[in-house]
């Protein structure tokens, strides 16, 4: 019998490792004759640097040196030195590069010294006198000076379908509103680490929290003039980053051009409180104006998105794409446009531009149908879509409909009543609301390596991270069922960018992309079994093709005659004991071009609201997801269960606070910046809808990392209005918004 | 972070000794002050650790109270037996605080002297006269929505963050402190200061002194008391509003009533004209409202905190409900 471990329930493969503190991470790394370094960061939002004493901090015994714009070596600092694979464009941020401040909390200087405690210390001692400019981080206030980038970083928006404007004008039931969405820090658990040890030869090893070794391996060697096969990064773990590791960060450059000068080994770890001074969601405010005929056909809609970007990069993502993805209009305009503030770029962060986007749109659907007096499940499929209609493509598969029906089952929605403020329990509003999302599934070309011991034992390896999502235990499901040996006998390894070619973890494309070529690579390995098998003596496979061998309990056989069957160590004694190994590199198949292919969700939600203290809780959630094969549940259900987690903070909590009269994020701590907490969680209901796709990729699975939040929050918002009446549009839903 | 001397004190007097020195500090559960020296608001050259002090038991007083000493930890508190009988509002009020974590290390002394979340208070890189005296107030004109609406000052707009405090205050506790120039008792009311032009002293307490006990009367309040604390998640957040109410009932009349605000003020805010206002009348929601009108008599908003004003009242009416409502259902 075949185990079929994907499609099974697993236990994360490194879970032992995981609780018992053996899995390392980046900062964690024992490395002889570590120097520290800690980072000392602007106190101004603009301007320029006219001063900068490190005497102070250089007089202290055990302080090594303190680099700074005046003293950092002069390196390559051409733009395209500085691009990674997720850069905007622009011209990325170059710490250390001269006097100029472009945003708060700017890194002005690294302390290296022998001691952690040392370099801290050292680092208050750095006094830096500036020239303040007058700053502007103000979205609202600079909407008018919005403009649309010369070049999107995303594809741009699509063009114009039919006649938004005139349609709108006649339509029966119309909305106009703006909705805003603030700017949220991406705040890991890990904050962001580098250890960078320069060794005699010039070769540099860098242990690194990133979601892709080879950027920061590429990044370095292009930033500091290294030929690539000299510099080796290694992230074996990751804890957390949600888009915050796409890009390698300062303390990286930092840390390797400190090794590279002092010619040691170097390690920075940022604090939490500088966390919250590089990339972060942005603050977008999006118009809608949406039409329908008075039986609830939608007419028009326009979706115009304002964001911020930095001075120095047009960071954009896909925030008005949601229209042609999730409703049937024929007259759709959309826009992004960006304002340029004295910010740090902002920075891909979980489901970027689908969780701001789908908020405004999905809340703004309800508001639609309660101008139409429909039910909101029933507004939807009226206007449901079979095609992706900005791409004019059918879907690979979508089971968006069935989503709708069984959350709408299991969470008892047929028993809602429409008007607001219907349900009530002492001082206690109820309320239930809905929305739906997606998030595209994509693959990207990936490689992987295998090799089969001679004792049966195989070893999977490729360049990918394990953000905490579970890729470890995926792959290793994908290779075991592949080659029809136990999981145990399956070793998948990851972080190193020695290993085969992968694309950055992010984009919900892991499964996808490694999890392709893994299998790819495990069918390989099966052709070369199948060849040395042939070249026994009398062998009975001598005239089968690889179509005619089946491979399960580490057996090879013939799938017409199961009983002519050998080992798989039989096999390899052939060749006398060496292992056998494969490299294989899967593209996306050229089939997918002819469709376009989304993962869905259908959120549910009941909110308890206090009428006269406006308290929020959040008493129960379904979220029922179509995205193809799930490969592991269990951990694709804590990815889900993490997203509606996540989409909690995004409806009621999260924001990080900007102070405009001093152009600085004031929100510096986990204190302040407030997650749900395990009493804000409730009851969580995931359902995976079964979803065939046969086009989507090979493994048929579309990847879950995004789509469990995007329709968390507006759900909830959606809730909140059908408890309590009010319809706020402006996140997070805080209780004064309510009272 | 910069370096310090650590000393450990044996006994009150050795402490006292020790702290007269310039820049020096008491550390006991460290949860407030260790964050604030890590990022450089305070800068204590000296901590005298007074964790080995004899002062961590609980113990009944002669005038049927008990007293607290300053080294008992908050959960001990809060779980005590005779606390959580005869002074339940403290143990609530002391649960709503913090994490299990934070209340396992701080202690009750250590919590009269907290300092304020004030977002500037935070960032050395920005004005504060409390954390820097003349330096300006940042969140007047800032981001101040979780800061004070009463007894504030043009140079200070700080709250102080207890939940436990809230409910001394209420209780009309007594904090007992020892100096160099001897030992002496502080009327809850008075242990903390109004900001005024001195925002950088939170408290009374003389630099020499240690909080030795917290002493509470024998009147606990326990048929009919409430801590409600509101704010932005459930668990782990510092007060938006907090009211302790406590009060004493004779049928549905009201003999005496106790209530203390959290979250609005440089200290916990008591106004015992407006509580004298529900001596002798009906426990109603109209009287309830009246009080709380009174209560938030002279109070002002800085922009993004208005709300707070009105949420104080709803949040006055509401904890009183709930405290009436304990007997009826008794």
């Amino acid at each position: 019998m075949k185990e079929h471990y994907t499609g099974t329930a697993t236990n994360r493969v490194d879970g032992r490792a995981k609780v018992t503190g053996e899995a390392k991470y980046a900062a964690e790394f024992e490395v002889p004759d570590l120097l520290y370094g800690v980072v000392v960061n602007s106190a101004i939002s603009k301007g320029k640097i006219t001063r900068i004493d490190t005497s102070a901090a250089l007089a202290l015994p055990g302080v090594h040196q303190v680099f700074t714009h005046e003293n950092r070596p002069g390196y390559t600092w051409l733009d395209s030195h500085y691009q990674d694979e997720d850069s905007p464009p622009g011209s990325p941020f170059r710490p250390l590069y001269n006097n100029e401040i472009k945003f708060s909390m700017q890194p002005i200087a690294l302390v290296v010294a022998d001691t952690f405690e040392l370099a801290r210390y050292a680092a208050l001692l750095v006094h830096a006198e500036y020239e303040s400019q007058p700053h502007e981080t103000d979205l609202e206030a600079n909407l008018p000076k919005a403009y649309k980038p010369k070049k999107y970083k995303s594809p741009p928006p699509s063009d114009p379908r039919g006649d938004a404007p005139g349609a709108f004008a006649a339509a029966e039931v119309k909305l106009e509103e703006a909705y805003a969405h603030p700017a949220h820090h991406h705040n890991p658990m890990e904050m962001h680490a580098s250890i960078a040890i320069w060794q005699e030869s010039g070769k540099l090893t860098i242990y690194d929290k990133i979601q892709g070794v080879q950027n920061s391996q590429k990044y370095i060697s292009n930033a500091f003039g290294v030929p690539q096969e000299d510099v080796q990064v290694i992230s074996p773990f990751v804890g957390g980053a949600f888009g915050s590791g796409l890009r390698p960060q300062y303390q990286l450059f930092l840390a390797v051009l400190a090794a590279k000068e002092l010619k040691r080994a170097v390690k920075v770890v940022l604090t939490r409180q500088q966390m919250f001074s590089f990339g972060h969601r942005p603050f977008t405010i999006q118009r809608l104006a949406i039409g329908a005929s008075a039986d609830g056909k939608l007419e028009s809609i326009s979706h115009n998105a304002f964001a911020e970007t930095s001075r120095f990069e047009d960071y954009n993502e896909d925030v008005v794409i949601w229209p042609g993805v999730l409703y049937n209009c024929e007259n759709v305009e959309v826009s992004h446009q960006l304002v340029g503030l004295d910010v740090y770029t902002p920075l891909d962060m979980r489901a970027p531009g689908g969780t701001t986007g789908t908020f405004a749109l999905e809340i703004a659907m309800d508001e639609m149908a309660y101008k139409l007096n429909m039910d909101p499940v029933e507004f939807r499929l009226k206007n449901y879509t079979d095609k992706d209609l900005n791409k004019d493509k059918p879907h690979s598969s979508k089971e968006l409909k069935e989503c709708y029906r069984q959350g709408a089952e299991r969470f008892g929605w047929a028993k809602r009543k429409m008007e607001p403020r219907s349900m009530k329990e002492g001082h206690q509003l109820i309320g239930w609301g809905m929305a739906h999302g997606a998030w595209e599934a994509q693959q990207q070309e990936a490689a992987a390596k295998a090799v089969l011991s001679p004792t049966g034992k195989l070893t999977v390896s490729s360049a990918t991270a394990d953000i905490g999502t579970g890729t470890y235990t995926v792959m290793s499901q994908i290779a075991a069922e592949t080659m029809g040996i136990a999981l145990e006998d399956v070793t998948f390894e990851l972080g190193d960018s020695t290993q085969p070619k992968s694309p950055l973890e992010g984009g919900s494309w892991t499964v996808s992309s490694v999890g392709s070529a893994v299998k790819l690579v495990c069918e390989k390995l099966q052709e070369q079994l199948l060849k040395l098998a042939q070249k026994m003596e009398n062998s009975p496979f001598s005239d089968a093709k690889i179509e005619d061998v089946s491979f399960e309990n580490g057996q090879m056989f013939l799938t017409q005659a199961p009983a002519t069957s050998i080992s798989l160590q039989a096999i390899l004694a052939q060749d006398e004991g060496q292992p056998l190994e494969a490299e294989a590199s899967q593209k996306p198949d050229k089939k997918q071009k002819n469709y376009s292919s989304y993962s869905h969700s259908a959120t549910f939600v009941e909110v308890k609201v206090d009428e006269d203290l406006g308290t929020v809780k959040v008493t129960r959630i379904v979220s029922a997801v179509a995205a193809g094969r799930i490969i592991n549940p269990k951990t694709g259900r804590s990815q889900i269960l993490g997203g509606a987690v996540w989409g909690i903070g995004v409806a009621l909590e999260e924001h990080t606070v900007l102070d405009h009269t001093i152009g600085r994020f004031m929100t510096h701590d986990l204190d302040k910046y407030h997650l749900p907490v395990n009493a804000d969680v409730h009851e969580t209901d995931v359902i995976f809808v079964e979803e065939k796709d046969e086009i989507v990729n090979p493994l048929g699975a579309k990847g879950l990392g995004e789509i469990g939040i995007v329709s968390v929050a507006p759900a909830i918002a959606n809730a909140v209005f059908h408890a309590t009446g009010k319809r706020i549009r402006e996140l997070p839903i805080t209780l004064d918004k309510l009272m | 972070m910069r370096p310090f001397t650590f000393t450990q004190a044996q006994n009150v007097d050795t402490a006292v000794r020790e702290v007269s020195s310039d820049g020096a500090k008491f550390i006991a559960g460290g949860t407030n002050l260790l964050d604030l020296m890590k990022i450089d608001v305070m800068q204590p050259s000296h901590l005298v650790d007074i964790t080995q002090i004899a002062l961590d038991t609980i113990e009944e007083t002669e005038a049927g109270g008990l007293r607290l000493g300053a080294l008992v930890k908050n959960a001990d508190t809060a779980y005590h037996e005779l606390v959580e009988t005869r002074y339940p509002l403290l143990s609530h009020a002391i649960l709503a605080g913090a994490t299990a974590q934070l209340r396992n290390m701080a202690t009750d002394g250590g919590n009269l002297l907290q300092r304020t979340r004030c977002y500037y208070f935070y960032d050395t890189h920005t004005p504060c006269n409390k954390r820097e005296p003349g330096s300006g107030c940042s969140a007047i004109k800032g981001y101040n929505r979780d800061l004070a609406i009463l007894g504030t000052s043009e140079h200070c707009i700080a709250t102080h963050p207890s939940d436990m405090c809230v409910a001394l205050a209420a209780l009309e506790a007594t904090v007992h402190v020892t100096g160099k120039s001897g030992e002496r008792a502080i009327p809850f009311a008075d242990f903390h200061r109004l900001p005024g032009d001195t925002p950088h002293l939170d408290s009374n307490l003389q630099p020499d002194e240690i909080i030795t006990s917290i002493e509470l009367p024998a009147q606990g309040f326990a048929r009919n008391y409430t801590y409600l604390k509101l704010r932005d998640r459930a668990s782990y957040a510092f007060a938006l509003v907090s009211v302790a109410a406590a009060l004493e009932l004779e049928g549905n009349t009201v003999k005496e009533a106790r209530i203390a605000l959290g979250g609005v003020a440089h200290k916990p805010w008591r106004v015992p004209e407006a509580e004298a206002l529900l001596q002798g009348q009906t426990a109603s929601r109209e009287n309830f409202q009246k009080v709380a009108e009174a209560y938030l008599q002279g109070a002002q908003g800085f922009g993004h905190n208005n709300f707070k004003i009105e949420l104080a009242k709803r949040a006055i009416v509401r904890a009183l409900e709930k405290a009436t409502k304990m007997e009826a259902t008794a």
